[in-house]
């Protein structure tokens, strides 16, 4: 995950420097729209609106037809997300071993949920639909790293550790 | 003599901590003056002993596991850096009846090699089938494809080189390989173990089916959820370009083939072949017509070969070893072996590639040893959450597609879902209805609106509003989707929900004779 400040929000006109050359960078591949807007998130965090016209404009596309793509895809986010982005897994083999109840705690536990962002800024809750570790769950995927066999407990010292970092970080910034 | 060690690097084997494993290895090997070569391998996919880490001896390699940072000071205070006994200890890894006792065909690298050492791969077998193939016609690749009976792994089982050759008969300036890599079903991670522990085989197989059909061009469409495979692939395309195995000039034969990963966005849909070549040329993963045929006009309107993983990492073994070799595998017409996956309430899930025949008390009972929680077995989900789920009274059927297909129920790609006695089955169809509804792309009516009627007539079904009535829109409702939808989600959603229907009517709150 690209680090970025709590608020997501940048000078406006370094931002729209950024999407241009990122959008520049994927023009020549076939089939370029996916490609773009992951590289975009990859930095961003999220999909700014400023940059559904760019992508639209070099890719001779409607801004329907961007935003159309965008909002089609779970992964695409049109808001900025938390420091940490946290996917609990809702998929049958993890519900096979209490993903429920999983769900049901982490919601709780951050007072928040799905789509939501925490108050401090730490944590977006989002579902996902299988990360291919079924063997051994129920399984959270924390920004890149996946984890398994994620009890109640284990989910409330990942959180807090997740939570400890952000002030660590806002301490030495 | 350099000890070497081996750590997996596979997405489950860190979920349990494997990262954290090696550096305490590392810094405790250190410690004591002790000179390591540690190799990040893939996971043999035992995964209820994962983090499970092995160790080169003279007779073979030794097993130890579950392992946990806190355990290694002790493992080598016990030497197990020359095999030495320890409370953790499981004998040489070959001897590990769950692994001893299968087939491994398409998965026999994983977990033996360093995924990205291209002479690892090399040294147990690797680029036999591309070099080969290389000295093949493309007929030829063809037949022995045909031969060997493979069908699409991905769950359609559709003859793999029926495809192959409609798309050799078709005349293009251009025809692309697509390697579908959007392993979404729930219960299956075998395409992320091949990717994440033996990419080459993955890459050689589409370089075959390159040269076979005459397409220069590849794409692998990852879905976004698997980041480690992402990262293995990318640098394992690299790799093989520098050494001449992808490129304008394939290991001197003057063929070429390009290879490039794309990743998905979360999206089920983009699963179904037609979806995913939208999504691949930069557009809503929105279900196409058939036909035309994918193999005619498929990406970017150019003829396309479009696999599962599987499928296509299987291409190998049958041109190295012969279309005979693997069809021998199986019965009837499910030919070969199929890398099975253990999941959900399971004591020792993960990967188990057997031939076909097999049955699920041999898996769930013999290699997954019963549930998890230790209490019964109630119901298994096969294929994924579009598959059936399967009450113990049939555990005894083969698994065969024909055979399953028999019973309203698919292989598809062989992930099995074990529940165990607490499972609410109408919650598992009312989540199945709801999974179809967040997932389906909306071009058709019964997949788009039925799945949110789906949901509203089971929960009025459980809260006994009219119950009879209901159960007979809901399977009217069911009828509708399974044979007025456009693909297999909205076509298939309902065999979960007239599974647990079926083979459970208690959890609707119906007695058991009165169903069906």
């Amino acid at each position: 995950m690209t680090k970025r400040s709590p608020a997501g929000r940048i000078d406006a006109s370094a931002d729209g420097q950024r999407i241009q050359s990122l959008v520049e960078r994927h023009l020549d591949l076939p089939g370029a729209l996916l490609p773009m807007l992951h590289a975009i998130q990859g930095e961003f965090g999220y999909v700014p609106e400023n940059a559904v016209p760019v992508i639209a404009g070099a890719l001779n596309l409607s801004r329907a037809e961007v935003h159309g793509v965008i909002t089609f895809y779970h992964y695409f986010r049109q808001h900025p997300p938390g420091r940490h982005v946290v996917q609990v897994c809702r998929a049958e083999a993890c519900q096979a071993v209490g993903a429920a109840a999983l769900e049901t705690h982490a919601r709780k536990c951050l007072g928040i949920d799905f789509h939501e962002t925490t108050a401090d800024g730490t944590v977006t809750l989002e579902a996902v639909y299988c990360l291919g570790n079924c063997a051994v769950g129920p399984s959270l995927r924390v920004d890149d790293d996946i984890v398994g066999r994620v009890t109640p407990e284990r989910f409330d010292a990942i959180v807090a550790e997740l939570r400890v970092a952000g002030l660590r970080s806002e301490v030495t910034a | 003599m350099t000890i070497r060690l081996y750590v997996p690097i596979d997405s489950t084997a860190l979920s349990l901590g494997a990262d954290n494993v090696a550096k305490a290895i590392a810094s405790e090997a250190a410690k004591r003056g002790i000179a390591l070569e540690l190799v990040r391998n893939g996971s043999r996919g035992a995964f209820w002993l994962e983090p499970m880490i092995e160790v080169q001896t003279p007779a073979g390699r030794m097993a130890y596991g579950p392992v946990q940072p806190k355990d290694v000071a002790a493992l080598f205070d016990a030497g197990f850096t020359t095999g030495g006994s320890h409370a953790l200890s499981l004998g040489l890894t070959d001897d590990i009846p769950y692994l001893k006792d299968q087939e491994r065909l398409t998965s026999a690298r994983i977990g033996i090699t360093d995924p990205l050492s291209l002479d690892d791969y090399t040294a147990h077998g690797g680029f036999e089938g591309l070099k080969n193939a290389l000295a093949m016609s493309g007929a030829q690749v063809i037949g022995e494809v045909t031969d060997s009976g493979l069908r699409g792994r991905g769950g359609a089982a559709f003859p793999t080189g029926i495809k192959w050759n409609t798309v050799l008969g078709a005349t293009a300036d251009r025809k692309y390989i697509v390697c579908n890599a959007d392993e979404g079903d729930s219960g299956t991670f075998s395409d992320r173990m091949i990717m994440e522990g033996d990419p080459y085989c993955l890459i050689e197989g589409m370089t075959i089916a390159g040269i076979a059909v005459g397409a220069t061009q590849g794409y692998i469409y990852l879905r976004s959820e698997y980041p480690h495979a992402f990262a293995t692939l990318k640098e394992a395309i690299v790799r093989a370009r520098a050494a001449g195995w992808l490129g304008q000039d394939i290991h001197g034969s003057g063929k070429a083939f390009e290879l490039e990963v794309r990743l998905g966005a979360g999206a089920y849909i983009c699963g179904e072949e037609t979806s995913l070549l939208e999504s691949l040329e930069g557009k809503r993963g929105i279900v196409r017509f058939k036909p035309p045929l994918p193999a005619l006009q498929g990406l970017f309107g150019k003829p396309t070969v479009i696999n599962n993983v599987i499928s296509l990492a299987s291409a190998p073994v049958i041109l190295a070893k012969g279309g005979t070799f693997y069809r021998d595998f199986g019965m009837g017409r499910s030919r070969g072996t199929l890398p099975f996956q253990l999941a959900g309430n399971i004591k020792r899930g993960g990967l188990v590639e057997k031939a076909f025949g097999l049955t699920m008390n041999e898996l769930i009972h013999d290699f997954g040893g019963g549930t998890l929680s230790g209490r019964p077995v109630r119901a298994v989900q096969v294929g994924g959450p579009l598959g059936a789920y399967i009450p113990e009274s049939e555990f005894d059927v083969p698994l065969d597609y024909e055979e399953y297909a028999k019973r309203q129920a698919m292989i598809g790609h062989g992930g099995i879902v074990v529940f165990d006695d607490t499972v609410d089955m109408a919650r598992m169809a009312r989540y199945a209805m709801e999974f179809c509804a967040i997932e389906s792309c909306g071009k058709c009516t019964p997949c788009r609106i039925g799945s949110t009627r789906g949901v509203e007539v089971i929960d009025r079904i459980v809260a006994n509003e009219e119950r009879g009535r209901n159960i007979a829109l809901l399977q009217s409702l069911c009828d509708t989707m399974l044979n007025g939808s456009l693909c297999a989600l909205g076509g298939m959603a309902p065999y979960p929900v007239l599974s647990a229907l079926n083979h459970f009517p208690e959890d609707f709150g119906i007695a058991k004779s009165a169903a069906a």
